[in-house]
């Protein structure tokens, strides 16, 4: 009887019960919801701490920079390369594989848009293009706007108006 | 008076004695092996999900960035799953009568989260805070191997303490500049740009193996 106890003592150890604890892991589930979730989704209408509630301008606020355009571009090329495509005339991968084909940025109607348009359609969606609110931060959908803006310049500006050596690059890369 | 043993008794507790010493050292080379094993750290498990989801085709395939889906991944504790919504960024408009995409439809019809289940699962007893690894520099293949080429998802690293702690005490040869931290091809630097990379984080790895790093 005693070594039975002991031997079952022992097996009992191996159980490693602090792996799982019994609490809520990040999306672990839970019987107490209806739709099975542990964490409860915020009230519609929630304002997280440190939220900017003031109106939304209507054009880029505060000076472009070099460092706002470099994560405007980073942020473009990860959530809206895939259907704008990289160079923003709108043959990305995800089109190329069916979905409806966005317009071009370099569209007279596009070009002549309103900053706060881009900013608009990033966070509410337009068309076949869902919110992207939820991924983009207002802050970033400015920095995006702004890349926007200079692909389109880009695109706008005669080689004749180009820097003496950005013009040589540009001729031996022809 | 006649022997109590037989001759062939000495063969025997030689016998007994050698088994007794392999027995021995083999239960030492399994307590060794045995917890190091695919079985017990589940490396390279592939585990069922409710939709095949192949990072192979969308990451590698298609080109689309981590960070599309996994948009928390810079900031958050917790690396973070896309919810439903994400999927049908693209799945309201392409393969919309596909059955392997049912529960994802039913996902966002009845606005029920998709129930997938976690290939990297660290014991409850281990803080881990995956933001702090992505934003200094370790990059996603350091721990998940090559998802870009993984058509259903699985445990690249085998997640054990041991595999821990070999990086907390030399973390240089995994760290990359933060504009390399999402690259899929990504290839180490010399030890002069690890130097650096270390001091660019401010990486002390003489506290990286203090207990309370992990466990608190």
């Amino acid at each position: 009887m005693k070594r039975a106890a002991l031997l079952l003592l022992l097996l009992a150890a191996c159980r490693q019960e602090m792996d799982e604890m019994p609490r809520h892991e990040f999306y672990e589930p839970s019987d107490h919801f209806a739709n099975g979730m542990s964490a409860r989704p915020p009230v519609p209408g929630t304002v997280a701490r440190g939220d900017d509630l003031s109106p939304v301008p209507d054009e880029i606020p505060g000076p472009v920079t070099r460092a706002m355009l470099d994560r405007g571009q980073e942020r473009y090329d990860i959530y809206c390369a895939p259907c704008h495509g990289i160079d923003g005339r709108g043959h990305g991968m995800v089109v190329q594989r069916g979905f409806p084909q966005p317009p071009s940025y370099f569209d007279p109607r596009l070009v002549a848009a309103p900053d706060r348009h881009f900013y608009d359609v990033i966070t509410g969606g337009y068309g076949a293009m869902y919110s992207y609110a939820a991924r983009v931060t207002p802050a970033d959908r400015w920095a995006i706007t702004a890349y926007i803006r200079a692909l389109q310049f880009a695109q706008s500006v005669p080689v004749s108006a180009l820097p003496e050596d950005m013009r040589a690059a540009l001729e031996t890369e022809r | 008076m006649p022997q109590i043993f037989p001759e062939a008794a000495n063969g025997i507790a030689r016998l007994v004695l050698w088994a007794a010493l392999v027995a021995v050292l083999g239960l030492v080379a399994l307590s060794v092996l045995l917890p190091r094993s695919d079985m017990f750290t589940g490396q390279d498990r592939i585990l069922a999900q409710p939709v095949p989801f192949s990072h192979q085709h969308h990451a590698g395939g298609l080109g689309i960035d981590c960070r599309y889906c996994h948009a928390a991944v810079e900031q958050s504790a917790f690396a973070g799953m896309p919810p439903t919504e994400t999927c049908m960024t693209c799945h309201s408009q392409l393969w919309t009568r596909a059955e392997m995409l049912d529960p994802v439809r039913q996902s966002l019809a009845t606005g029920t989260p998709l129930r997938w289940n976690r290939v990297h699962d660290l014991a409850d007893y281990v803080y881990f805070n995956h933001g702090a690894h992505v934003s200094n520099g370790v990059g996603c293949t350091t721990c998940h191997g090559a998802v870009d080429e993984m058509p259903l998802m699985r445990q690249a690293a085998p997640l054990t303490m041991e595999w821990c702690l070999d990086c907390h005490r030399d973390p240089a040869p995994n760290l990359r500049p933060p504009e390399a931290v999402f690259a899929t091809d990504w290839r180490r630097g010399s030890e002069a740009e690890q130097a650096a990379l270390m001091g660019r984080y401010d990486i002390h790895p003489e506290t990286m193996t203090d207990c309370n790093v992990c466990h608190r």
